[in-house]
C-alpha cells in the first residue's frame, strides 16, 4: 500500500485533484456496475476498474432502453408527440408534457390564458416536488435508510391521485393540450391540492427532513462525496439542481420566465461544494420552494378560459362536435393530423426535474416535424460521472449516482 | 448592453466572409459558418470579454437531402448566462465527406453530444476523444436518422401517404 497511497477525495473540492494514473504492469479487477444492478435504479452499465476498493477508472454504457424518440416523433402529428415526451424523465412527466407544448405554441404563435398557465404551474410543480421527492428518498435507501422512502411515498401517491383526476393517468401522462388544458381542474382536484399543499404535504417533508438532514450515519455517507467544482460542473454542461449544488444560480424559470413564472415569489437554493449532501440539500431547498410556488398559485388562481380559443388546434368540445359541421370539421381535422404548422426553427427550454429541458423543433410547414431533438439534462450531465467517482470506492460511487437523479428514459430517449 | 445586433456585429468584424446566413428565428440568433472556422468562432465567442458564450447547451444534427453539397448540418447552441442570450450556429458539410472540428477541446460536454450526433447522422467530429456509436449498437452499419431512413416499412401498400398528406 505505502507506495501506491491514493489521494484522499474527501480533502478536496476539486474532482480533477483525484485523477489517479493507471500504472502500467499492475493487475486491476473489472467490475460491471449494471446494467440491471438495484443502484443503477435504470438500465445502463458502468464498466469500473478497479484497485482494490477504490475506483481508478470507469467507462459507461448507454443506450439499452433507447427506442428513436426523434425518429418516431418526425412521423407524428405535434399532439401525438405528447405521449413520446411522457417517457423521458417519467419521474416528473408533466414537465416534459408543458415543456412541449409550449415548444409547439411557439411555432404556432399561440397565446394561452393565465388560468391555463396558472394550472400549468401547479402541475409542473407538483411533479418537480415528487422527482426531487424519489430521488433525496432513494438517496436514503441507497445508504441504508429504508424507512424514509416508504413514508414519503405515501405523499407521492397523492400526488399521483391528483394526477389522475386532472388527466387521468398517472405515471405516463400526456397532461394537457397545446393550447391550454384538456379540462378544467375539477373541484376535487382542487381540493386534493389543497389538502396537500397546506396539510398533509409541508408535515412530512419537515419529518423526512428531521430524518435525514443531520442524521450523522447519513452525513458519513454522503459528505464530500463526489464533489465537482462549478467551473467543471458548466464545462460538463449540468444545469438544474446538481449544478445549483455547485453554488450557480442558474434556472430557466428565472432567466427565460415562462408559463407565468415570473408571477411567483420563489427563490432558489444553492450549495457551495457540489457534493452529494449539497445536491440532496438543494433538492430538499427546491421542494419547499416549489411547495410555495404550489400555494401561491391556488390561492391565486384566475377565473377564465383553460384553453387558447385556436380552432386550428385545439379540438373542440365535444357537445359542439356533435351539434355545428365546423366543430366537426376541425376534430376531425385535428385528430388525423391533418393541420399544416408554419415553417420555423424553434427552441424552449423549461426547468426539468433534473435541468434544463430543451426542445429543438425544425418545421418545414409540414404536419409533422422536420427535426426534433430534446436536450436531455440526464445525457449531458452523466458523462461527468468517472470523474467524479474517481478515486472513490463503490459505495461512493453508487450515492453519487443516487444522488445525480439520472433516469434511464432521459437518458436514452 | 448585448444584443443580437452587437453580436453580430462583433463577429462579422472579426471573421468577415467566414460567417454568413444571418436570420432570427423567433428571437434566436443563427447564422452558418465553414467547418475549418468553426472552432475559431466559438472559441471566440467563449472567450469574448463581454459575450462569455460560457455554456453549450446543444450540439444536433439535421440531414438536408436537397441541399446538395452541405447535405448534413450541425448544429451547436451557446448559451451566455451572464448576459442570458442564445446564439445558434450551423456547419453545413457534404454526405459524402461530413468532417466537423470537435467541440470537446472547448467544452466538456461535447463529448457525449458529439458521439449522439455521430451515432444519428455520422457526422465525423474530427480531433474527438472518443468517438464511437453511443445510444445504438456498435456494430449498426448506417445512420438512422438520415432521411433516406423511412420510419414506416416502404413496402407496405395499404397505407397510401398521399391521403395522409405526409
Amino acid at each position: 500500500m505505502a507506495e501506491n497511497t491514493l489521494i484522499l477525495p474527501k480533502d478536496s473540492n476539486d474532482a480533477l485533484a483525484l485523477n489517479v494514473p493507471m500504472v502500467e504492469d499492475k493487475q486491476y479487477s473489472t467490475l460491471n456496475l449494471g446494467p440491471v444492478h438495484p443502484a443503477t435504479h435504470g438500465i445502463f452499465q458502468n464498466i469500473l476498474t478497479m484497485d482494490g476498493e477504490r475506483i481508478v477508472d470507469s467507462e459507461q454504457t448507454v443506450g439499452y432502453i433507447h427506442r428513436a424518440f426523434e425518429k418516431i416523433a418526425e412521423r407524428r402529428p405535434f399532439y401525438q408527440i405528447t405521449t413520446l415526451t411522457d417517457r423521458l424523465n417519467y419521474c416528473s412527466s408533466p414537465i416534459n408534457n408543458f415543456g412541449w407544448h409550449m415548444t409547439v405554441e411557439k411555432l404556432l404563435g399561440v397565446k394561452v390564458p393565465k388560468r391555463a398557465e396558472y394550472i400549468r404551474v401547479i402541475m409542473m410543480e407538483l411533479a418537480r416536488i415528487s422527482d426531487h421527492l424519489i430521488c433525496n428518498s432513494i438517496l436514503g435507501v441507497d445508504t441504508g435508510a429504508y424507512s424514509g422512502f416508504l413514508y414519503v411515498m405515501q405523499e407521492r401517491e397523492k400526488i399521483y391521485e391528483i394526477y389522475e383526476e386532472v388527466c387521468g393517468a398517472r405515471l405516463t401522462t400526456n397532461m394537457g393540450r397545446i393550447g391550454g388544458m384538456e379540462r378544467d381542474l375539477s373541484p376535487t382536484a382542487i381540493a386534493k391540492i389543497r389538502d396537500l399543499v397546506f396539510n398533509s404535504f409541508p408535515k412530512v417533508w419537515a419529518e423526512f427532513e428531521t430524518l435525514f438532514n443531520r442524521n450523522r450515519i447519513f452525513r458519513d455517507r454522503i459528505q464530500n462525496v463526489g464533489a465537482i467544482s462549478s467551473a467543471r460542473a458548466i464545462e460538463y454542461g449540468f444545469t438544474g439542481p446538481n449544478l445549483r449544488a455547485t453554488g450557480v444560480d442558474y434556472d430557466i424559470r428565472v432567466m427565460e420566465p415562462y408559463s407565468s413564472y415570473q408571477d411567483f415569489d420563489f427563490e432558489i437554493p444553492i450549495g457551495h461544494k457540489g457534493d452529494t449532501f449539497d445536491r440532496f440539500m438543494v433538492r430538499n431547498g427546491e421542494v419547499w420552494e416549489s411547495l410555495k410556488i404550489v400555494q401561491q398559485a391556488i390561492e391565486n388562481l384566475p377565473e377564465g378560459p383553460y384553453y387558447a380559443d385556436e380552432d386550428h388546434y385545439y379540438l373542440p368540445p365535444k357537445k359542439e362536435v356533435y351539434s355545428s359541421m365546423e366543430a366537426l370539421i376541425y376534430h376531425f381535422k385535428i385528430v388525423m393530423g391533418e393541420i399544416d404548422a408554419p415553417v420555423g426553427e424553434v427552441y424552449h427550454a423549461v426547468e426539468g426535474g433534473n435541468g434544463e429541458l430543451g426542445f429543438y423543433l425544425i418545421s418545414d410547414g409540414g404536419r409533422t416535424p422536420y427535426r426534433l431533438h430534446f436536450r436531455r439534462p440526464s445525457f449531458i450531465y452523466y458523462q461527468a460521472y468517472p470523474e467524479m467517482c474517481k478515486g472513490l470506492t463503490i459505495s461512493d460511487a453508487v450515492v453519487i449516482m443516487s444522488s445525480l437523479n439520472v433516469i434511464a428514459g432521459e437518458l436514452d430517449a | 448592453m448585448i444584443n443580437n445586433e452587437s453580436i453580430v456585429e462583433e463577429v462579422v468584424g472579426q471573421f468577415g466572409q467566414k460567417v454568413f446566413g444571418f436570420e432570427e428565428p423567433f428571437g434566436l440568433l443563427t447564422f452558418t459558418t465553414n467547418a475549418s472556422d468553426l472552432i475559431e468562432v466559438v472559441d471566440f465567442l467563449k472567450n469574448h470579454s463581454e459575450f462569455k458564450f460560457n455554456f453549450l447547451t446543444d450540439v444536433a444534427g439535421i440531414h438536408f437531402p436537397d441541399n446538395l453539397g452541405g447535405e448534413l448540418c450541425s448544429m451547436c447552441m451557446l448559451h451566455s448566462w451572464e448576459n442570458n442570450i442564445r446564439v445558434r450556429i450551423k456547419v453545413f458539410v457534404p454526405i459524402a465527406d461530413p468532417k466537423v472540428p470537435t467541440l470537446s477541446t472547448l467544452f466538456a460536454s461535447a463529448n457525449w453530444m458529439e458521439r449522439e450526433t455521430f451515432d444519428f447522422y455520422g457526422i465525423e467530429y474530427t480531433g474527438h476523444p472518443n468517438l464511437k456509436r453511443i445510444l445504438n449498437m456498435e456494430d449498426m452499419d448506417y445512420f438512422p436518422m438520415r432521411k433516406e431512413y423511412p420510419l414506416e416499412d416502404a413496402t407496405r401498400e395499404d397505407k397510401i401517404d398521399a391521403l395522409f398528406g405526409r
